[in-house]
């Protein structure tokens, strides 16, 4: 068999974080019973206009000039013609003529170094309703409260080689994005979609192979196992001497495999004009400078700056600002207790495992920088031991409580009363004469069970370092 | 005399001494309507008399307690039917739109409604304003009052012949390509289209939505002025709305009978072929009526005439066959009674919801956005579009006002038109440039032709100039007093 190559670009759609919709005023929260985030513009009612939302503009701009693309001064939307019932007006408010960003690329880090793969161009437009199938009227019914909700497509250079690479690709967007506050970028909830454009050709070839586009990929392993499917099928097909179709394919990664939806042929003609609803939009020096000006620390200076600035081992740092939400407890915990590495610990150990085991994004995490550092002092201070502070962490983690307050209302703070804690471990020692035994056997297990038993006695509020030495002193 | 003989400005002027209430205007009006319109057929949807005259009740307290000042309070208007108006039937003369309810109405009647408008009703129109005769309103023609076997002109015939037949005092109209300039024209009424971007669009139905524009029929300049000053707004709402100083939003600041010095171009293409002898002739004789004012009088090449119907209906049709995609039996108005599957139900609720002309518009402007067309057709036109205004700046370096008629003939008899399409089209050779060079124009009586049809008289002036269109007209308008049309009492 030849060598072949495997060609991808991608299309890549995120859901603007605007509290309102692209050209009206309605709400674009997630959720929320069908059509109540509408009104006539949304909805296409005759007479009905479009206004457009600045801030789309300046996000847009943020990714772009984040994606070190040019941006087109001079901004005007096309419409895009086509009939479906998700789609109110029958046109779609895009760009196509002049996109807002054009010429950018990001680099990313692959096997061989670093990489830079291409921007071809960022354009502005509307998501589009949602169709509901009612199985019992048989018939189908149409959910308004995405329609009107701003999404920028950044459409990648065909400069990708392997899923390795788009994945990594994606995740830099995903990152700036996050950075920029522009969208939060979750793919299962539909925020970051993306089409996948791949083609393979004979390793060394200057020609691109006819490519196929698969949609409908909502997690970066369907991205991963789509690709793969996706390359086989196009090889196989080169190899039995068939021709690769140009067509759109849908992903179904429950049965791992892709189907066509339509071919080039099917392709409809969009008839794509400017808006004459909408006047042009003149990104000038002043508002073009002010969003230059406001471009956050990205994660690569964050990730150097974590390990200058607090000594973080590169691991650590490499996590924290995978995660915007992460980075940003990370430094807002930091300021105000100034123990880096601890905050660290209890980012990377005790709230990644508590995310893990509820299956929840960073973006979800909702607890105040205030209420770990309190942990961090308490355990500092040795007013709480570490089982105890876990313990109240999950709560902070839940339900944001307030560890100062919890500790002292529960009776959690560790008993340093000397008197007390001999008193006990007496107690223990009494009661356990065949461990008292085992130890002085020179079991050295035996003393571990001893701790225990006294920590049970004490309700975990005894300092584990001295039962031990107050057990050594009484054997 | 009737008060339905009154002008707006004249009736609003009666209520406010309290001569007239709002209650009498608007039984006089429904009353004129109830005896007049089964034959001239000016209206889509009258408003029932009982919501009337409640309306009209409220306004009165309102004026009584003078919270309503303004010139147009209690008096009773028509409204175009592509005009939204919230909880009464709105359907641009489509079946499409039958049973179309809008849950809002239009900015510029909500203007006027602030002002104490009392609302008749919606008016008769060409199907989405496509067409220059009302003839293709899917709910019957108007008939023009001045000669019931002609045509009121359109697309705003309805609201023309409403105002000539005295079945309201004043109406709103919309002008794409002339549809208020050209049945003023025919009826022997006042129109005015404002500068793009004065009157708000929000709520109209659009057609062509960069040459759309609302503006007033009545019955002189005066009202004309008066109705303008009071749907003229800034709106958030619409992207193309400009916003204009105070002074200049004082329209009838200009009703001034002074034309000294003025400096008035007719253009040489407006006066040749295919103009009617007997338009000519009254054109020409306005023309020195104006000049025997002390207004200065030249003809001119204004050059690329012949282009701009072309420019015009490529954009217009362009336009209207992506606006008028929501129509699609999804949402609301008509969808076809029996259908398999989602694509039969689009196809069969739009061959069957749209009459002839606007599917022509709709497959002209499909053909002119459709790929590999686009470039040829559409961006020529819109290259055109630029140069047509190109030449009027440079006209209007010149002159304050251009000069000629609203249209080549007087009103052409029901059933003459539509089986010509094209010669149809020519028709709006005078009016529509203004529409894609987005400037003002006027339209005033000026005369009648032998067989008694009014002849309109048209003014085009810069943009943001109305007043001194205002100023034209007004100044034309004492040489030559409103003449009604022999409407039954």
């Amino acid at each position: 068999m030849k060598e072949y190559e495997t060609v991808i670009g991608l299309e890549v759609h995120v859901e603007l974080a605007t509290k309102t919709k692209i050209f009206c005023g309605c709400s674009t929260a997630f959720g929320g019973a069908p059509n109540t985030h509408t009104c006539p513009v949304c909805t296409g009612m005759p007479g009905s206009l479009p206004v457009l939302n600045k801030q789309v503009v300046e996000y847009a701009m943020a990714v772009g000039i984040a994606t070190n693309c040019e941006i087109n001064r001079k901004n005007i939307f096309d419409r895009k013609n086509y009939f479906y019932p998700d789609n109110p007006q029958n046109y779609q408010i895009s760009q196509l003529y002049h996109p807002i960003c054009v010429n950018g690329h990001v680099d990313i880090q692959t096997e061989d170094g670093v990489k830079s793969i291409g921007i071809h161009e960022i354009h502005m437009e509307e998501d589009a309703g949602k169709l509901v199938h009612d199985e019992w009227e048989d018939c189908s019914l149409v959910d308004y409260n995405r329609s009107g909700v701003p999404l920028i497509e950044i459409v990648s250079e065909p400069d990708m080689r392997s899923a390795e690479e788009v994945i990594a690709y994606l995740d830099k967007l995903r990152l700036i994005v996050q950075y920029l506050g522009a969208s939060d970028c979750k793919l299962q909830e539909g925020s970051m979609r993306a089409d996948v454009n791949l083609s393979v050709r004979e390793k060394g070839s200057k020609e691109y192979g006819t490519r196929t586009e698969t949609k409908n990929l909502n997690s970066f392993k369907a991205i991963a196992r789509a690709i793969e499917n996706e390359r086989n099928r196009q090889i196989d097909l080169i190899e039995a001497g068939e021709e690769v179709v140009q067509e759109t394919r849908r992903w179904d990664d429950n049965k791992e495999y892709s189907y066509a939806m339509r071919s080039k042929e099917d392709a409809q003609d969009y008839r794509y004009f400017p808006d004459p609803d909408l006047v042009p939009v003149s990104i000038d020096d002043a508002w073009y400078d002010r969003v230059k000006a406001a471009q956050p620390e990205f994660r690569d200076e964050k990730k150097a700056r974590y390990v200058k600035e607090f000594d973080l081992p590169e691991y650590d740092a490499d996590i924290l600002t995978g995660e915007k939400k992460l980075a940003d407890l990370f430094e807002a915990t930091t300021a105000i207790c100034n123990k880096p590495k601890k905050v660290s610990n209890w980012l990377m150990g005790e709230t990644m495992r508590l995310m893990k085991d509820r299956s929840m994004e960073a973006s979800d995490l909702t607890f105040a920088p205030e209420n770990l550092a309190k942990i961090i002092e308490l355990v500092d201070s040795s007013a709480i031991n570490n089982n105890v502070a876990k313990e109240v962490f999950e709560l902070v983690f839940t339900d944001n409580i307030d560890p100062d307050q919890y500790v002292e209302e529960k009776g959690l703070k560790t008993v340093h009363d000397e008197g007390a804690l001999r008193a006990t471990v007496e107690q223990v020692i009494a009661d356990n004469p065949q461990s008292v035994e085992d130890y002085r056997g020179g079991k050295e297990k035996a003393l571990g069970f001893l701790v225990g038993q006294t920590m049970k006695a004490m309700k975990g509020k005894a300092d584990p370092g001295m039962i031990n030495k107050l057990l050594k002193e009484l054997l | 005399m009737s008060l339905m003989q009154l002008t707006a400005v004249e009736l609003g002027k009666k209520i406010k001494a309290g001569e007239v209430s709002v209650v009498e205007a608007a039984t006089a009006a429904l009353d004129a309507i109830e005896k007049r319109d089964a034959k001239y057929h000016c209206y889509v949807t009258v408003v029932d008399r009982e919501t009337v005259l409640k309306k009209a009740a409220e306004v009165q307290a309102k004026i009584d307690a003078g919270e309503l000042t303004g010139p147009l309070a209690g008096v009773p208007v028509a409204i175009k039917d592509n005009m939204c108006t919230e909880g009464l039937l709105t359907t641009c003369s489509s079946k499409i739109l039958g049973n179309f309810v809008p849950t809002f109405s239009s900015e510029a009647v909500l203007n006027l409604e602030k002002a104490g408008a009392v609302i008749l009703g919606k008016t008769n129109m060409d199907e989405f304003a496509m067409g220059s005769t009302t003839e293709t309103s899917a709910y019957g023609v108007t008939k023009n009052p001045w000669n019931e076997e002609h045509v009121p002109g359109g697309s705003s015939g309805g609201s023309a012949a409403a105002v000539a037949a005295e079945e309201c005092f004043y109406a709103l109209g919309s002008d794409t390509g002339g549809s208020i300039r050209q049945p003023a024209s025919y009826c022997g009424v006042v129109g005015m289209k404002p500068t793009y971007g004065t009157v708000s669009r929000y709520g109209l139905i659009a057609y062509g939505s960069s040459l759309d524009q609302i503006g007033p029929m009545a019955k002189d300049v005066t009202d004309v002025a008066t109705i303008l000053e009071c749907i003229a707004s800034h709106d958030p709402k619409d992207s193309t709305s400009v916003a204009r100083t105070e002074e200049e939003y004082r329209f009838t600041d200009a009703l001034v009978d002074d034309v000294k010095g003025l400096k008035i171009g007719i253009p040489r293409d407006y006066l040749g072929e295919g103009l009617d002898p007997e338009v000519k002739e009254s054109i020409l004789a306005a023309a020195k009526a104006l000049e025997a004012k002390g207004a200065i009088v030249e003809e001119f090449d204004l050059s690329l005439v012949e282009y701009a119907i072309p420019a015009y209906y490529v954009i217009a049709s362009a336009e209207a066959s992506s606006n008028l995609e929501r129509f699609d039996g999804v949402k609301y108005g008509y969808r076809a009674k029996e259908y398999e599957g989602l694509h039969q139900m689009y196809k069969k609720t739009r061959s069957e919801g749209f009459g002839p002309e606007v599917k022509r518009r709709i497959m002209l402007g499909s053909f002119v956005l459709s790929s590999g067309y686009y470039d040829a057709y559409y961006l020529k036109a819109l290259r055109t579009k630029a140069l047509i205004k190109k030449a009027f700046d440079k006209a209007f370096e010149k002159y304050d006002i251009i000069l000629g008629p609203a249209a080549p003939t007087t009103a052409p008899k029901l059933g003459s038109s539509l089986s010509d399409p094209i010669k149809m089209y020519l028709g709006d050779i005078y009016t529509i440039s203004v529409n894609l060079a987005g400037l003002p124009g006027i339209t005033v009586p000026c005369g009648f032709d032998s067989k008694g049809l009014p002849i309109g008289l048209q003014m085009i002036g810069d943009c943001f100039a109305e007043k001194t269109l205002i100023r034209a007209a007004y100044a034309f308008e004492q040489t030559h007093p409103y003449t009604r049309a022999n409407v039954e009492e």
